[in-house]
């Protein structure tokens, strides 16, 4: 996407791809980003249901990850993780 | 043949957006555009126009009307003056950048405070950079030929871009002038039927109006500027094939006495009418003055205009609008910027005048004209001057 020339542009800037905004990575807005102890994960999935993204993903195990394309790191997910394995983390320290 | 009719100019603009078979109109009535408005909604009451007559809460609204039923293809139509243009100010910059083919007449109108309802051009000087293409009509039979041929050069699959149609408040919405209105078959020759090429339609979903993050909007606007500035071939294809078929013809700058004149005054709207008898006069007493009118104002016709006036010693320009704290008014300040460059050109003189509904008559043009001389031989002590101000 941030390829396109001037001369891509449909007229008015009209999208014609329904579903286009997923491949806009709202992640790059994220200072603080996620990190979890999986030990002590109960997988109760109170992060996934609180996540107002849709950041979080689940693998074949049931074990809850994140997306990092997407989640804006706003720490919901930390703050509501009741074993409190949710960490959150300025991106610099990684 | 087309009949003879007297008719107020207000109503030579519904007349030509009835004849255009215009689907919707979204309009809130401010004075002086009010007839127009009104007179549309009484041909949709009536059943003589087939159209959905919208009525809004405001002209921000109206606007916003117009985008929608613009989006899925129905040709489109408002009217506004003076706070309503200002107050629709944010939503016309909408219209043209989702290159919507919106037709818009404006009875320009001062702006507030002090309140006036009078002509000048403040109106649509504040919108100049808003992206629509504005033409200024000199008389009623020019606006409602220049309606007509704006939803032509609008719709245009090479243009895509809304029109404006300025015609002076009062000076022309209220008079009631000699027209020849158009015939319905000769309307239906001119115009084709209007073909969005990217409708809102269920059968094949599109986003418009999307966001435009900082990786994409500096595109975004070159693609629109281009696209603008490639209006200017269907703009004077559309005046061509309206000479074709109405015998009637327009030009980007027209004039008047101009080509051995030392000295032009320059006008848009209805003023050029006045100026033209002063120029009579004036020639009469020998003096080699001629006037020059705008009549494309955006897209600007720079080549037309350097080309006009490039053998004038001096350009008189009459602005309707102050730019407080500027260079002059708006015009006599783009004039000069096109002519900047020049090799020849000629002094541009700017003058104001003709503010709030204050009359400016052939002797103010006499005057006009004598004292942009002065100025041009001896210099001025401001950036411009206004004229017929009480001391």
């Amino acid at each position: 996407m941030a390829d396109l020339t001037w001369k891509d542009m449909e007229i008015g800037n009209i999208i014609t791809t329904p579903g286009s905004a997923r491949a806009y990575r709202t992640g790059d807005w994220r200072s603080d980003k996620p990190i979890k102890d999986y030990e002590t994960c109960i997988k109760c999935g109170m992060c996934w249901l609180y996540c107002p993204e849709a950041a979080i993903t689940i693998d074949d195990d049931g074990m809850y990850g994140f997306d990092l394309f997407y989640c804006k790191g706003c720490g919901i997910c930390a703050e509501e993780c009741p074993k409190k394995c949710i960490t959150m983390i300025e991106e610099e320290e990684v | 043949m087309a009949k003879k009719v007297g008719m107020e100019g207000s109503l030579a603009v519904s007349e030509a957006v009835k004849l255009a078979n215009t689907d919707v109109v979204a309009a809130y009535p401010i004075t002086p555009q009010t007839h127009i408005v009104e007179s549309l909604a009484e041909m949709v009451a009536n059943g003589d126009l087939d159209a959905e007559y919208i009525p809004v809460e405001s002209e921000h609204s109206a606007m916003s009307a117009c985008l929608g039923s613009s989006a899925v293809g129905a040709r489109t139509f408002t009217a506004t003056a003076g706070q309503g243009l200002e107050l629709m100010h944010e939503v016309l910059y909408v219209a043209s950048s989702m290159r919507l083919p919106i037709v818009m007449a404006v009875a320009n109108r001062a702006l507030s405070s002090p309140l006036s309802v009078w002509g000048d051009h403040s109106d649509v000087m504040a919108v100049r950079d808003c992206g629509w293409i504005q033409v200024f009509a000199e008389n009623a039979q020019e606006a409602h030929d220049l309606v007509l041929w704006a939803f032509r050069v609008g719709e245009d699959t090479n243009v895509l871009f809304p029109v404006m149609v300025n015609i002076d408040g009062f000076n022309l919405s209220h008079v009631t002038e000699p027209l020849l209105l158009m015939e319905q078959a000769d309307v239906d020759k001119y115009l084709p039927v209007n073909k969005y090429p990217l409708p809102l339609h269920p059968d094949k979903p599109v986003t418009m109006g999307a966001f435009g993050p900082p990786f994409i909007y500096t595109e975004a606007k070159k693609a629109q500027e281009v696209a603008f500035q490639n209006t200017k071939e269907t703009i004077l294809k559309g005046w061509d094939e309206f000479e074709k078929v109405f015998g009637r013809r327009y030009s980007p700058i027209e004039t008047y006495q101009a080509d051995d004149a030392e000295t032009l005054l320059l006008t848009m709207g209805s003023l050029s009418e006045t100026a033209s008898l002063a120029v009579d006069n004036m020639r009469e007493q020998g003096k080699k003055v001629g006037l020059v009118k705008i009549r494309l104002w955006r897209p600007f016709p720079f080549e037309e205009f350097r080309k006009t006036v490039k053998n004038a010693n001096v350009l008189v320009v009459l602005d309707r609008c102050l730019s407080f704290g500027g260079p002059g008014g708006p015009v006599a300040s783009e004039v000069r910027s096109a002519l900047y460059d020049q090799a020849n050109r000629p002094k541009v003189v700017s003058l104001i005048g003709g503010l709030g509904g204050r009359d400016v008559t052939p002797q103010n043009f006499e005057y006009m004209v004598d004292r942009g001389l002065e100025i041009a031989e001896k210099g001025s002590d401001s950036e411009y001057e206004m004229i017929g101000v009480r001391k």
